[in-house]
């Protein structure tokens, strides 16, 4: 049976809809991100799966069992569920060791069940000496692990997470991304995370579901989230990509002033007439000083380079394109000076048509 | 369905209940108020023959009008007091700006009318303390001074007020970002230059806006009007209202005629909220960049010396000469060993009929007012602000009513609501605890609702997701967060409350006499040492409690709010 699912979810706050109509369902230990811009309905979704929204349209379901509907909501505190906030959230007013043990004590745990759980979960994240702690007196990443262990140590039916790492630091930040997917191998708590920053998303997720507009727009692992984006919004917001108009034109797919050979995309090949949206990736195109001796490879110019350090980032022009100019990133140790002719070397493996 | 009944209830029960309870503490009384103030006393017919009589007299309508120059006359006062003291303290290397601090809040904290009557052992005519230092310096026949007057009236009023033009000037002051200064200066204008034409007029609004304040302070004032004014017979709105209490008692002209003090208070406190409000001032600019401090040179010591000069008049000289009387067998005879005695405050404890049982209601009064008044007004912030139920703002609107009705007019509305038949509380505890409750409830509010708006709601949120329900929230996370705000609450009210007389004096019966009421009834039978002794007894409570505040809280707890 499915952990969770939101069925035709939607939550309307005035005239403006915050989500619309969302499907998704979670497996049984799935960790699942709620990915895009601010604005897009993902925290209002966490909100309502939480029990701190009602939705005004569609049902909310764990194990079977019906959580949110408009008509009726069950209140966060009987879901079973463990949150951890943007804000962290940790009670200024109790120690380290008595914001952790808070949740047991609520299911009335006997105190020492209470104490050697607390401690147990405050050593894997590495907080046992801290325990008497108050909550002023640590830094932003330790209040961060405080957090995690408060909402772990309950054993939650599911786990959900606001933007926990956007107050931290960048080094931090890459830190706790392992350091959540570690707690997550070693509890399989069902999860629901949500986050505007992709590369958390990719580092943390079973699947990643992408929001706009208060709309999923793809549910996918993060493999074939940025190699096969379906939509347009997913291709160029899960990193980045040229987009090429294709259109079929005697026997050549005419990509706006330069052609590869109509075959190349199996079984996507649009029929005469007719066209489709490209997605392809600057990495998936090669550059080459001396041309390729087939179909695939097309002569270009160097518009201009920057240099990042881990690649480079060249702006081409194909020759007869026009205006059309393509994103391409090389090796550190490959350059081009501007003006430079070069030829591209396109794989129709990573061109991937979107809707 | 069960469900959902069962998460409605008790959420519509406390609806009912803080409903019930500002009902019962400002609606009524104010709807009995307008009401009896259209009512024949005999007849309960509908007629405007109350306004006719509170108006009909030229003596009644001459007190509104000086009580209007009083007004007036104490605000310019304390104008020229506390600017440039705010301006020093705030912008410049004036030395002892702790001093002037502290004399602004002891000045703050002193009950308006033991400064009274330390003035008139001051500036009493031919006895007073200035007047005989006269008489012996320049063998003149003359008085020098006579507190007597309307201009002494003002000044005693203005040396206690000044307190809210220091503090509203002082923290708008503090938001003007030297730059501002430094733009100036950078283009040619003086220190002098820069002050009058870019600071003052940036904080202009907020000066004026604390002129307001002790306008209104002033015409609800009942204490000093009544110690001072009613011997030097000067009629002001409060002292007449209080006649119209006098047998045979005439609560619905008193009520008419309280219209104008509550419609003036009202309009004012409008406006007030309006210039405050007005973006593009002081308020927006905020703090940034550094605060350089402007150097005064010689100028420094003249500002400190006028800094001292107020202290002198507003603190010093008062209550050295109230505590002095008090420990003296004449006041009159000064400071030597045959003239110290204990026995005015032995009288006053031990032997005095009523003395003894005033402190103790004084205490009682005041803990029940301020912890009630504190625990509806949290309820009530808290609904408000975590949206829990509908009309949370027609709430709040009632909970900070009381704040635009001087509390002298919204006695008469507790006399008309509770003092009769069904409920007869006239002369009770609970009427007395009712009124002060209802009074100080805006302060409360203000209190309770900064302090939930400190917690972050996802501080609660955790607490649910976990399993805690809204109470356990509320009870594990809330109310240890807000201990320290509530307690600085109540201490303010409970303060306040001690030396509250403008409603007491209105509601008060034979066994539930304050110290306040009591000091009234003895500035009338004249015994001054005795006065000054009971004004000493409440000065000391005072002090321990703002004292124990200060420890607790902080050193400004009662300037921060009670400058709001």
């Amino acid at each position: 049976m499915s952990k969770l699912v939101l069925r035709n979810l939607s939550r309307r706050f005035g005239s403006f809809t915050a989500v619309d109509a969302i499907d998704l369902t979670l497996q049984e230990g799935e960790f699942v991100s709620l990915l895009g811009p601010s604005g897009c309905g993902k925290t209002t979704t966490l909100r309502m799966i939480a029990g701190f929204i009602p939705p005004t349209g569609g049902t909310i379901e764990s194990d079977g069992v019906a959580l949110s509907s408009p008509d009726a909501v069950t209140p966060p505190e009987r879901r079973g569920m463990s949150m951890i906030f943007q804000s962290y959230a940790i009670w200024p007013n109790m120690t380290v060791a008595e914001n952790v043990g808070f949740g047991l004590k609520l299911r009335k745990l006997p105190s020492e069940e209470v104490h050697r759980r607390t401690g147990e979960i405050l050593e894997i994240v590495q907080m046992g000496h801290l325990a008497g702690r108050y909550p002023a007196e640590l830094s932003g990443g330790q209040q961060q692990r405080v957090a995690l262990a408060r909402a772990i140590v309950v054993k939650p039916s599911v786990l959900l997470l606001d933007e926990p790492l956007s107050n931290l630091d960048a080094n931090l930040r890459e830190e706790m991304r392992f350091e959540i997917r570690r707690l997550h191998d070693e509890f399989r708590i069902t999860t629901v995370y949500v986050t505007h920053d992709q590369a958390e998303a990719m580092v943390t997720s079973d699947r990643i579901a992408v929001m706009n507009a208060g709309k999923i727009e793809q549910v996918d692992a993060p493999f074939a989230l940025y190699n096969r984006p379906r939509t347009r919004f997913v291709a160029g917001f899960i990193g980045r990509t040229n987009f090429l108009e294709a259109r079929v034109h005697g026997g050549q797919l005419d990509l706006g002033g330069f052609a590869l050979p109509a075959g190349v995309l199996n079984g996507h090949t649009p029929a005469a007439g007719q066209s489709v949206l490209l997605s392809v990736r600057p990495q998936s195109i090669a550059l080459a000083r001396e041309p390729g001796g087939d179909a695939l490879s097309v002569p270009a110019r160097i518009v201009e380079g920057a240099y990042l350090g881990e690649h480079w980032d060249y702006l081409v022009a194909p020759e007869g394109a026009g205006e059309t100019k393509l994103r391409v990133t090389t090796l550190p140790s490959q350059r081009h000076q501007p003006g430079e002719q070069v030829w591209l070397r396109f794989d129709p493996d990573q061109m991937v048509p979107i809707a | 369905m069960l469900r959902r009944l069962s998460v409605i209830e008790p959420a519509t029960l406390l609806w009912l209940l803080l409903v019930g309870a500002l009902v019962v503490l400002v609606a009524w009384p104010v709807a009995e108020l307008l009401v009896a103030s259209f009512t024949a006393p005999r007849t309960g017919a509908w007629t405007l023959s109350n306004y006719a009589a509170a108006y009909g007299r030229a003596r009644y309508v001459e007190a509104l009008f000086n009580s209007l120059y009083l007004g007036a006359a104490s605000a310019a006062i304390c104008a020229v007091l506390a600017v440039p003291m705010a301006w020093a303290c705030s912008r410049t290397d004036m030395p002892g700006r702790g001093f002037a601090w502290f004399t602004v809040l002891a000045a703050f904290i002193i009950p308006p009318y033991l400064g009274a009557v330390g003035w008139i052992l001051l500036a009493g005519p031919n006895s007073g303390w200035i007047n005989q230092a006269w008489v012996w310096l320049t063998g003149a026949e003359e008085s020098l001074v006579n507190v007597y007057t309307f201009w002494g009236m003002a000044i005693v009023i203005a040396l206690h007020s000044y307190p809210f033009i220091f503090i509203f000037t002082k923290s708008a002051l503090d938001l003007v970002n030297s730059e501002m200064e430094d733009a100036a200066n950078i283009l040619g204008a003086g220190t002098w230059t820069t002050t009058l034409k870019i600071t003052l007029p940036l904080v202009w609004p907020t000066i004026l806006a604390g002129i307001i304040l002790v306008f209104l302070e002033t015409i609800a004032l009942f204490g000093t009007p009544a110690i001072i004014g009613i011997p030097a017979r000067i009629n002001v709105v409060t002292t007449q209202l209080w006649q119209f209490f006098e047998h045979p008692v005439r609560a619905e002209v008193a009520a008419a005629y309280s219209m104008p003090l509550l419609l003036i208070t009202a309009g004012l406190i409008g406006l007030q909220k309006l210039m405050l409000n007005r973006k593009g001032y002081v308020s927006q600019t905020g703090k940034g960049g550094e605060r350089r401090m402007i150097k005064l040179g010689p100028w420094r010591w003249v500002l400190l010396a006028w800094c001292g000069f107020v202290c002198l008049l507003s603190v010093a000289a008062p209550m050295v000469a109230l505590v002095q009387a008090s420990f003296s067998r004449a006041w009159g005879r000064g400071f030597s060993l045959d003239n110290l005695t204990i026995k005015n405050y032995r009288y006053l404890l031990f032997e005095h009929d009523g003395a003894a049982l005033a402190v103790v209601n004084t205490f009682v009064f005041s803990a029940a007012a301020a912890t009630l008044a504190i625990f509806i007004a949290l309820a009530i912030a808290y609904v408000v602000k975590r949206k829990l139920l509908p009309m949370g703002g027609a709430l709040a609107f009632l909970c900070m009513a009381p704040f635009v009705i001087p509390g002298i007019v919204m006695a008469i509305g507790f006399y008309a609501a509770y003092a009769g038949p069904p409920l007869t509380l006239y002369g009770t505890a609970a009427m007395m605890i009712l009124a002060f409750t209802a009074r100080f409830l805006p302060i409360a509010y203000a209190n309770g609702s900064a302090g939930v708006q400190m917690i972050h709601p996802e501080m609660e949120e955790a607490v649910r997701i976990l399993g805690g329900g809204r109470l356990t929230a509320v009870k594990s996370v809330v109310i240890p967060l807000l201990k320290k705000a509530l307690l600085g609450g109540w201490l303010l009210v409970f303060i306040l409350a001690t030396r509250e007389l403008s409603a007491a004096i209105f509601l008060v019966g034979p066994e539930t006499r304050t110290i306040s009421v009591l000091l009234y009834d003895l500035s009338e039978e004249g015994n001054l040492e005795v006065l000054s002794a009971l004004g000493g007894i409440l000065l000391v409570i005072t002090l321990v409690f703002v004292g124990t505040g200060m420890k607790l809280i902080g050193r400004d707890f009662m300037l921060r709010r009670g400058g709001e």
